[in-house]
């Protein structure tokens, strides 16, 4: 495979695309398919076979506006429809050509043009189980780019120069960790991809895995030839079936094509890449519990150093990094590195997935450039509150992060301004909590699942989060006290401090964050028995009204 | 195991496979893929047990999953959840006397744009209602 070879396939598939008019994209993601999408797509090459009109349908991955859904988009025209039925497919190809069906038309340009698509760039305009679309899409250039014109040193000072940082959540600089892998001595070195996305709430790997399985692909290839790897494993949720079954056709495409395998592209460079399933275990999320979990052992973590690194996956050194982080490699290669770094903010480059969701009118997957403000996010993009309701916080970073109150909004978003204010960029959830949302109740429900993930191996996790429960849960129930409070905190300083993996360490996040900010709602607690958002069952019950009436 | 070469570290490849043909891992099966690729049974039972994907029990004829992450809580799982087992009279992650139907929960599908979200054998419904869920119960209960 040459660049003339990818040009050729390119050129076929726009020939093939030329034959017809209009292109009906059909979103075919987890949340589209929840709602027949499928069915939609099989009425609609129906309807266009009965009309004689020179379309095709195609499934696409996911569009993100996953509330509107099942979406459908009309290329040339660009026209999306949203909460499209099976028995709207008629009507949507008579109008093909002439005006689109207006009570189907979603006219969403505030969400869509504040948003800077690049890891997304592919996703709702390609099938992601034909390799082809990708390679349509630019995709593979960057590889070829990379083993033909480009030594690994220049691989990684690209990546350095890019300034991209890891999208997991940590945020280390994605070259630094490529350059120290490289320097690892042994000629066996392994690059994993990360996909178990355990953080609830949060759904940007899953959906970037359906949609654009080939260019995560590509980004590991590419990462293996700058460390000199030979073999690499994408470790995936086994909660994501769909995920599962196009990354192995994409796996399967690409070996046929020679982009894997041996002599990747006729150079003396091999890579192999094999899928691993979780099995659900929160704590595999991090690098040396992932590497545990991939040696086929229980998901428990090791102390660092040694990093992976240095010494990883059986003990060889080990490139891990996020779904989104190798998905952002092969658009840096082919554009450069100055180009991505002029996306974004100051320290934090390029642009970042966030998945949207709770209390917001435009549920799904937004992506933007770093520095955005919060506000943005939420009132532009995501449309606000609905139902009238005020908003109260919005809570980053999954149960490691925190929640940020509403004066806080205007604030850039970026890996330090967020831990700045308490909480952490994670790997990208963003759930938004109005007034119906009880903080103390949230903190608690965190913590739960904390307690419920702590793999038992470090005591400060796994007693420590058990103790907080309780105590939480004290709270909730109307019979906590203000020695319980003072309690609490010192507990979250002494896991903070003392435990072994980001879960433990982390772990206290949502309570401090939710302390720092709405302290008063665990003062009602404790103080008046009475929930604010009267979500707690406080022995009394709390009455719509009177929540009304304390919130006012 | 053969696909996986008898590695001893394709454990939960192993396992994930038993899991989708039997539906749960008995003793019997554990004891089987330990000792073909040659692991410590403590390992393959720590393996089993650790994971919450891997279930020891066997399933009911139907499964209801609900999900509790922090989207589709927020958005009040917790509320069907209760209203599921109050209509089962079992607790989550137990089957019912009759073996109809198990209530299991999960962390988080992935589909939080559209919470909650409620998995019936599998199949994902999105925005969920409490009636919805009953109603779907009750059909499985009629059958």
């Amino acid at each position: 495979m040459n660049i003339e070879e990818l040009e050729q396939i390119a050129e076929s598939v726009r020939q093939e695309n030329a034959r017809f008019d209009h292109e009906i994209n059909v979103c075919m993601g987890t949340g589209c398919l929840s709602q027949h999408s499928d069915q939609l797509k099989d009425a609609l090459a129906k309807a266009i076979e009965s009309s004689g009109k020179k379309a095709i349908v195609r499934r696409t991955g996911c569009m993100g506006l996953c509330a509107a859904g099942p979406l459908v988009l009309v290329d040339p025209e660009e026209t999306l429809y949203s909460h499209v039925k099976a028995s709207h497919a008629e009507a949507v190809v008579a109008s093909l050509g002439g005006e689109p069906v207006a009570e189907l038309q979603c006219d969403l340009r505030e969400h869509f043009d504040q948003q800077v698509h690049v890891v997304l760039e592919n996703s709702g305009h390609i099938d992601p189980e034909r390799i082809d679309d990708y390679i349509a899409r630019d995709g593979y250039r960057a590889l070829v780019k990379a083993l033909t014109e480009m030594e690994p040193n220049d691989v990684i000072k690209e990546i350095t120069d890019s300034g991209l940082r890891g999208r997991g959540g940590g945020g280390y600089p994605t070259g630094l960790k490529w350059g120290t892998v490289a320097k690892a001595g042994g000629d066996l070195k392994y690059v994993i991809c990360n996909g178990d996305e355990g953080d609830p709430g949060a759904f940007m790997d899953r959906s970037v895995l359906e949609s654009d399985p080939q260019r995560v692909l590509e980004g590991m290839v590419i990462a293996a030839y700058a460390v000199g790897a030979r073999k690499g494993y994408v470790y995936v949720r086994a909660e994501y079936p769909l995920a599962v079954s196009r990354l192995s056709a994409c796996l399967r495409d690409a070996r046929r094509r020679g982009l894997l395998g041996n002599n990747i592209c006729n150079t003396p460079f091999s890579f192999d890449v094999e899928i691993r399933l979780g099995a659900g275990a929160f704590v595999c999320g991090g690098e040396t519990a992932l590497i545990a979990s991939i040696e086929g052992k229980r998901g428990t973590p090791k102390p660092r150093p040694p990093y992976p690194a240095v010494s990883g996956l059986w003990g060889k050194p080990t490139l891990i990094n996020n779904v989104e982080t190798f998905a952002n490699i092969a658009p840096i290669i082919r554009n450069g590195g100055k180009w991505f770094s002029s996306i974004g903010s100051e320290r934090s480059k390029g642009t970042k997935v966030f998945a949207l969701t709770g209390k917001i009118t435009n549920t799904g997957l937004v992506e933007v450039p770093m520095g955005i403000s919060l506000r943005k996010i939420i009132e532009g993009i995501g449309g606000g509150v609905p139902d009238g309701h005020k908003f109260k916080a919005v809570q980053t970073g999954g149960p490691s992060g925190g929640c940020i109150p509403a004066e806080m909004l205007d604030i850039g978003i970026s890996y330090d301004a967020l831990i700045s204010v308490g909480s952490m960029m994670g790997s990208g959830g963003m759930i938004v909590m109005d007034d119906t949302s009880c903080m103390v109740n949230v903190a608690r429900f965190f913590v739960e699942f904390c307690m419920t993930e702590s793999c038992g191996k470090c005591i400060p996790c796994r007693a420590g989060t058990a103790q907080m429960y309780t105590l939480l849960t004290r709270i909730c129930t109307g019979i906590g006290t203000m020695a319980d409070l003072d309690l609490l905190v010192d507990l979250c300083g002494t896991i903070k401090e003392t435990s072994l993996c980001g879960l433990g360490m982390t772990a206290p996040n949502p309570v401090l964050s939710t302390l720092r900010y709405f302290r008063n709602e665990y003062m009602e607690h404790i103080l008046h028995k009475k929930c604010p958002a009267g979500v707690c069952n406080m022995g009394t019950a709390v009455h719509d009204e009177t929540a009304q009436e304390v919130l006012a | 195991m053969r696909k996986n070469g008898f590695a001893r570290h394709a454990l939960i490849e192993t396992l994930h496979t038993v899991q989708s043909s039997f539906g749960y891992l008995d003793d019997k099966a554990i004891r089987f893929v330990a000792q073909s690729l040659r692991v410590p049974l403590s390992q393959a039972y720590g393996v089993a047990t650790f994971y919450h994907y891997f279930s020891l029990k066997p399933p009911g004829k139907h499964t209801m999953t609900v999900c509790t992450g922090t989207a589709c809580y927020i958005k009040g799982t917790d509320k069907l959840l209760a209203a599921a087992e109050k209509r089962l009279g079992i607790a989550q992650g137990q089957t019912t006397k009759d073996g109809n139907v198990s209530l299991m929960t999960a962390r988080c599908v992935g589909a939080c744009g559209r919470a909650p979200v409620v998995l019936t054998d599998g199949e994902l419904n999105g925005l969920v209602t409490s009636e919805q869920m009953l109603e779907h119960l009750e059909r499985w209960t009629v059958e």
